[in-house]
């Protein structure tokens, strides 16, 4: 008797299996196929920050990193979104408890966050800009702007969705498909935390120290 | 400024008669088959029913349609290039100029990898996977709508540069710095880049929806080991789709602000850096070869297994092949360039790695012989597809494997033996399997068979055309001919260069038989008509009616077991009568939607105001994009109802017609 | 019609072994390892490959559903010992291939120099568009579209190119290279015989690819002192100014000669990325990302 035959001969189906269990709750589906766009999502950030670590020191004479990167700001940055994040936190947990007025409040300090993020970011982008440090001046600019721009871009959007699922809020209550959208929401303002600890370290921490 | 950005009347190539021929000839077919549809007056019933569609079954019809009517245009570039081939030898040029015959190899490739050979792919998947899971649709039906037209809006600008403007001349990779803007400054290469993004948004949809499908949604009892294989092998497709394609849009995102916005990440110049496209790409590229090939390798263990009435041998050595492909696909990327000058370990890590993935899908072939092994094999049209990949594929696999040894690769790189290696493990791989799977699901979409004998012919046709037109080009290679050659100067490669396109003529053959098989069983569809289960088949898709109703299975499949309908009607067979009955309940099914449809008109319009810099209409596409999906967010009903009566009267009617 | 086939294949590859041009009919010792290389693997491979496509057509020609025959076992879906084959059969021969592989990469890397008692010469290779520029930074010469090297001397190859990426490949000396801008790529071919070989860019690069290909003498070691003597006397100097006038695009152009070569020309290349077209704009660009 080969060793094949000793697995074949194990009764898988005397383990109760929860893969038996039939289609899966809405809700369930939901949240798990946003997840799976999340990871499609990274791996797209995975590229640029790929792309990022091949070019950073190709900055064709022009500045580099350590010469315009401010710790302050980003230090700032950091905080804004990750307190953002404990606020999306609350509004979940407001939601969940149907606190109509928890919810606005958290969803009001998360975006006033994520604005304000945003807000001193272009200002940073602006700032580069004016020096001359633009995108087109190296390949390291050009991911540089292009890795952060794209977090940059992601954080509007959320920022457009949260309004716009605010007013969903308003018009359907607290409609299994508006909670469901909310999930989503939590969960991708709290990849974008992930992506930008990412950036925060790979771009500004280490461009910094270099 | 200009309002309409580049765009002015000389885009349209009006001195070019092949051009203008071609786009006469595709302008004449769109307006019979609009004329048509108007004169049966099928326009509402056909926005109802299949525009706005959320059904998986009618999307991946449509996306099958998609793929036909692509390979149509597809072929035609390759025997253009055949031809050209076959008399510019010596001194002569041929009747294509380089400008031309450069788009053509360009559009060739683009057009069979991205909206032939993947819609065709995702649309089997679309028909079979759900029925395969005992399911009522997928996780997310108005986005599979979507990706669908995604997918056609990609197809659609792709064709559109035929007329308007040109395109790409920088081959389907579109290697930097040839496709940047200053070796490369028509529209051509941004026709390439909008369709690749919009469709890849398509396509990156539909993988998520079918991880999701596939992970969430199967029926009571089917666990992970009792899938069918082409369900393992469309989750192992759809992991790589997901995993893959955003490295695809990065890519192109990054030569998309190169060539508007002036960054630099692949130019000659500012510290760009070319190989970094050429690795990002294949890092896509090389599991895309595979997000093809594996449903193809489902669909072969359905068919084999079913027309040779048995269980598919090593059920578990098969998916453990499957999942070890999907994993190993993303580390051998760089055989796609040993030539960049890597040093030897780089080289010989990634050829071993290469030969690696060649095991899995060896012991997949031993799999489909021994489940032919003490079988009653029915020679059907789906069989020969399968037999004449085994025999093909390893012959394609043998060379492949060839390539991965870099010092082969140092010689053969680009070559036309190269272009002899992948037709073969795309046509006598990808194309046979989606034959195959054409030919044995087309019952269960429309509830008759194809026509036996012309599917027979066309299989001939293809097999014998395949041979022709390839094995020449092993040759030529050997012979030291690259690819993409408008002329050539060595007499003697031409002997063979016109055997090869004897093939393509033959495969045209094929081609012309498949249409003509359609025809034919359209026209004698009532003689043709089945049952449920013509093919005595063993997965779920069979237990229900041909075509399936919208609801799929009126009551949610037991499984209890793998090949869950084949063990189930041997317990009928046993107990000799059907199972308890259950009654019948309401079913909620999606409504139709128009946000697919919509939103893809809207695709259509930013990528075409993009390609010719038109940034006011970009802008009010993206509007429109936007308020479409606000419309759809804030839509208040979403579902209805299928009263259970109905769906008793269905299945008293498809009973009756059962047991006739 | 399979077996015809399989015949003509056989035929065109004997006939193909003997005189054509190809990666076939080596001329130098790269190019013949390289198809020892390529007749091992296809060699170790055929050996299963063949038995297996025999063996699908006689399992299904023997169990066909009107061969009464033939044993019907339904429930045959599982052996363990015929898993174990099935997975050792493929795994064995990737493990001798995937050794060739591994040996053969160290081999024949393109950037080991060939070991040979005598001197080797260099060559900067300039991919230009369309055409190939060689220039002889030792004899101080340089040519268009034509290489000339001695007989059995080791010929040490510096790639670049000026403007898009293209792929140097003298099928029977051996490997090819790929030519990029801002970076210089190595590679060493020798050949062992007397006569004109083909070479040819393998890396599509644009509307004058198809005549992007070049002749490659293999000369005796009198005839190269001759050819470069012979060059040094005719022809014009390739100076910053002449370099500016190749590097226009042009196609199908016939080979000539510089009877000298400015000191550094290569390098400058390599430096400036686009060479003199935008030096302005990338003199100091591309220097970092030179390999080597």
């Amino acid at each position: 008797m080969n060793i094949a035959t000793a697995i074949d001969s194990v009764p898988l189906e005397a383990l109760p299996s929860a893969s038996e269990a039939g289609p899966a709750p809405k809700r369930i589906v939901v949240a798990y196929g946003f997840w799976i766009f999340l990871l499609s999502d990274i791996v797209m950030f995975a590229a640029l920050f790929a792309s990022y670590a091949v070019l950073v020191r190709s900055t064709a004479g022009g500045p580099s990193g350590a010469q315009l990167f401010n710790q302050a700001t980003v230090a700032i940055e950091t905080a804004c979104l990750l307190v953002s994040s404990y606020t999306c936190g609350l509004m979940s947990l407001a939601i969940n408890s149907r606190n109509r007025v928890g919810m606005y409040l958290g969803a009001v300090i998360t975006f006033a966050l994520g604005a304000a993020f945003l807000t001193l970011e272009i200002g940073e982008f602006a700032d580069m800009i004016a020096r001359g440090a633009t995108p087109q001046r190296s390949a390291f600019l050009s991911a540089f702007f292009t890795l952060v721009g794209c977090h940059g871009l992601h954080v509007t959007l959320g920022l457009i969705w949260l309004i716009v699922m605010m007013v969903q809020a308003s018009v359907f209550g607290f409609a299994a498909r508006v909670q469901h959208r909310l999930l989503c929401f939590s969960l991708f303002w709290h990849a974008l935390d992930i992506v930008w600890v990412g950036v925060f370290t790979v771009v500004y921490l280490m461009g910094v120290s270099s | 400024m200009n309002l309409l950005g580049k765009l002015d009347w000389n885009a349209i190539p009006l001195h070019e008669p092949i051009i203008m021929g071609a786009t006469a000839f595709m302008v004449l077919v769109v307006v019979a088959v609009l004329g048509f549809i108007t004169m049966k007056g099928a326009w509402l019933y056909l926005w109802r029913e299949w525009l706005t569609s959320v059904d998986h079954k009618r999307i991946g019809v449509m996306y099958c349609i998609l793929a036909l009517v692509m390979m149509l245009r597809g072929f035609s570039d390759a025997i253009m290039m055949r031809a050209q081939q076959a008399v510019a030898a010596g001194g002569a040029q041929g009747y294509l100029p380089p400008e031309h015959f450069d788009q053509i190899f360009s559009a060739h490739g683009t057009i069979m990898i991205f909206f032939m050979a993947m819609p065709f792919v995702v649309g089997i998947m679309n028909f079979a996977v759900p029925l395969q899971l005992g399911i009522r649709d997928v996780a997310f039906p108005t986005l599979n709508s979507v990706s669908f037209w995604l997918t056609a809006s990609g197809a659609l600008l792709i064709n559109l540069s035929l007329a308007v403007g040109e395109f790409s001349k920088a081959g389907w990779w579109g290697y930097p710095p040839l496709s940047e803007l200053q070796y490369s400054p028509g529209v051509g290469v941004d026709y390439y880049l909008w369709s690749l993004q919009i469709s890849g948004l398509g396509t990156l949809l539909a993988g998520i929806n079918f991880v999701t499908t596939i992970l969430k949604m199967r029926a009571p009892g089917m666990s992970y080991m009792r899938m069918p294989v082409f369900c393992w092998t469309s989750l192992a497709t759809n992991l790589l789709i997901v995993a893959a394609f955003p490295v695809l849009t990065a890519v192109l995102a990054m030569l998309l602000l190169d060539r508007y916005l002036g960054f630099h990440f692949f130019t000659n110049d500012a510290g760009g850096n070319q190989m970094l496209y050429a690795n990002l790409f294949w890092v896509w590229g090389h599991p895309e070869v595979y997000i093809l090939v594996l449903p193809a390798f489902g669909i072969f263990s359905e068919v084999i297994a079913t027309f040779s009435g048995k269980p598919l041998f090593g059920y578990r050595s098969m998916v453990a092949a499957t999942m070890t492909i999907c994993v190993l696909s993303f580390l051998v990327w760089l055989h796609h360039f040993f030539t960049m000058g890597a040093s030897a370990n780089v080289n010989g890590f990634f050829g071993v790695m290469s030969m690696v993935i060649a095991l899995p899908t060896g012991v997949k072939i031993y799999n489909w012989l021994f489940t032919m092994y003490g079988g009653r094999v029915r020679f059907t049209v789906p069989v020969l597809w399968s037999i004449g990949f085994m025999v093909t594929f390893v012959i394609g696999g043998m060379t492949g494997v060839l390539h991965a040894v870099p010092p082969v690769s140092f010689q053969l790189h680009n070559s036309v033996f190269l272009i002899a290696h992948f037709h073969n493990v795309i046509i006598g791989g990808v194309v046979f399997g989606l034959m195959a799977g054409y030919n044995y699901w087309f019952p269960k979409a429309f509830g008759f068979v194809l026509d036996e004998r012309w599917g027979k012919a066309s299989f001939w046709c293809w097999f014998i055309g395949f041979y022709l037109a390839f094995m020449p080009l092993y040759l030529v290679g050997l012979m030291g001919m690259t690819r993409r050659l408008q002329h050539y100067d060595n007499l003697a490669w031409q002997p063979w260069l016109i055997v090869a396109m004897v093939g393509a003529v033959v495969i045209l053959g094929g081609i012309v038989c498949q249409v003509v098989q359609l025809v034919v069983s359209i026209r004698a569809r009532d003689k043709l008509r089945v049952t449920g289960d013509p093919w005595n088949g063993r997965t779920l898709e069979w237990a229900t009616a041909s075509p399936p109703p919208a609801w799929n299975f009126a009551l949610a499949p037991n499984v209890t077991g793998k090949d869950a309908f084949w063990t189930s009607k041997r317990e009928q067979a046993k107990q000799g009568k059907p199972g308890p009955s259950r009654a019948y309940e309401p079913i909620e099914m999606p409504k139709n939607s128009a946000t697919g449809f919509v939103s893809a008109f809207f695709a259509v319009v930013i990528g075409f105001a993009m390609i010719w810099h038109i940034w006011w209409m970009a802008g009010l596409g993206l509007l429109g994009a936007f308020v479409t999906l606000l419309a759809f967010a804030f839509r208040r009903h979403t579902e209805f109802e299928v009263p259970a009566e109905q769906i008793a009267q269905f299945e008293r009617a498809h009973q009756a017609g059962a047991a006739v | 019609m399979r077996y015809g086939l399989l015949a003509v294949v056989l035929i065109g590859a004997a006939t193909l072994g003997g005189c054509t041009e190809g990666v076939l009919d080596p001329k130098g010792p790269i190019a013949l390892a390289e198809r020892q290389i390529l007749l091992n693997s296809l060699g170790i491979m055929l050996a299963i490959v063949v038995p297996t496509i025999l063996a699908t057509l006689a399992v299904g020609y023997w169990f066909r559903a009107s061969n009464r025959r033939a044993a019907y076992l339904p429930d045959f879906e599982y052996s363990g010992r015929l898993e174990l084959l099935v997975w050792s059969i493929p795994a064995m021969t990737v493990l001798l291939v995937g050794g060739v592989a591994w040996v053969g990469s160290h081999d024949l890397d393109p950037g080991k120099p060939i070991s040979s008692t005598v001197t080797p010469i260099t060559v900067q290779v300039v991919s230009l568009d369309w055409k190939w520029l060689f220039i002889y930074p030792e004899q101080g010469i340089a040519s268009v579209n034509k290489l000339v090297v001695p007989v059995g001397t080791p010929i040490s190859f510096e790639l670049t190119s000026s403007s898009v990426m293209n792929s140097f490949h003298v099928p029977q000396l051996g490997s090819q290279i790929y030519t990029m801008s801002g970076m210089a790529t190595r590679l060493h071919l020798q050949a062992d015989h007397l006569g004109t070989y083909p070479g040819l860019s393998t890396m599509f690069s644009g509307d004058g690819f198809a005549d992007m290909h070049f002749t490659v003498d293999a000369v005796t070691d009198d005839g190269f002192a001759q050819w470069v003597r012979q060059t040094r006397e005719t022809g014009s100097a390739l100076d910053k100014q002449a370099y500016a006038d190749l590097v226009k695009p042009s196609k199908a152009v016939a080979p000539f000669t510089y009877r000298a070569v400015a000191s550094g020309l290569f390098g400058s290349i390599v430096n400036a990325g686009m060479g003199t077209q935008e030096s302005s704009l990338s003199i100091c660009s591309t220097s970092q990302r030179a390999e080597r």
